[in-house]
């Protein structure tokens, strides 16, 4: 009986890395400048900079740890673990959204 | 019944087809995403939750931890760098971009241990002294420990690499060193704007 053999990722021509990079170095540069000089509510700001963190987040995983050009079993095995981090995540802000911050840190 | 030979050093693949070594590193990280999960979500919610909280920019150096997330993607950069060159074959390569990374991974632990000395001894920001310093000091403590420690295998994995163990066909080595730092990385990416910019 054989072994099946095979790539553990789909064939691909090796990503832009330099490429990849300078886009991670500008998101940083404009991270830094709308955390500190933009002129805009609290709310809006946050919303801005989750983005520009998660898309940074992406580029890494996808290019630099090459899950784009993985098999999609590793991708949706991936995924799930991202998915249960939200739940975590949601379940925490929860907490947040219906209790007052008295229940979260007792006044001493 | 067939029986199934499998020769000595042989990389053997399991049911999602990775190699074993990369499928057991894919999911350590994904419970290192769990761990991460679990202080970030702590960290929302006591900040959220407070009724006070400092400004980050007031009380930490932004520009100096915005260089550092400068070095740790750099770092990045000369280990997928890295791994494409010895997946080319180019060996000499190899060695320049993995001494690299190491040398920037431990720059970046350097700041962090400049950065944690000015607040401590000059600052006199502690973890004790404000909910703020004990978020502070457990998230980022536990990402600098994980830098530590992909430094050290990282310098392991170099020492490997001069000592011929790595080839064009056998470098699972490199590439599983390389996700875990480039894991490291995208933390640090979220715990940069979370921490230091929100």
């Amino acid at each position: 009986m054989e072994i099946p053999e095979g790539p553990s990722h789909t064939p691909h021509r090796a990503p832009r890395y330099m490429a990849i990079f300078w886009w991670l170095l500008a998101l940083t540069v404009l991270e830094v400048f709308a955390s500190m000089k933009l002129p805009i509510g609290e709310g809006p700001k946050i919303v801005l900079l989750v983005s520009m963190a998660i898309v940074k987040a992406l580029l890494v995983a996808l290019y630099f740890m090459h899950l784009k050009f993985e098999r999609l079993s590793l991708g949706v095995t991936v995924s799930l673990t991202l998915v249960l981090a939200l739940i975590l995540v949601t379940a925490n802000l929860m907490q947040w959204l219906f209790h007052s911050p008295s229940t979260v840190m007792p006044p001493r | 019944m067939d029986a199934i030979t499998i020769p000595h050093g042989m990389e053997t693949e399991a049911g999602v087809g990775l190699p074993d070594k990369k499928l057991g590193m894919w999911i350590f990280l994904c419970s290192e995403v769990m761990f991460f999960t679990g202080l970030i979500g702590g960290y929302i919610v006591l900040r959220f939750g407070a009724p006070m909280w400092p400004v980050p920019s007031t009380v930490l150096n932004v520009p100096l931890t915005a260089f550092n997330t400068f070095l740790l993607i750099c770092s990045s950069v000369t280990m997928v760098l890295a791994l494409a060159a010895i997946q080319k074959g180019d060996v000499a390569k190899t060695k320049r971009f993995l001494v690299a990374t190491c040398l920037i991974g431990a720059s970046f632990l350097g700041v962090q241990v400049f950065e944690y000395h000015h607040l401590l001894m000059i600052e006199h920001f502690t973890p004790s002294k404000s909910l703020f310093g004990s978020v502070f000091f457990t998230t980022t403590g536990f990402h600098g420990f994980h830098v530590f420690c992909g430094v050290v295998c990282m310098t392991f994995v170099t020492i490997k690499m001069f000592r011929g163990k790595y080839s064009q066909q056998d470098h699972q080595g490199i590439e599983n060193i390389g996700l875990y730092w480039h894991f490291v990385d995208l933390v640090w990416i979220i715990l940069f704007t979370v921490i230091y910019l929100i």
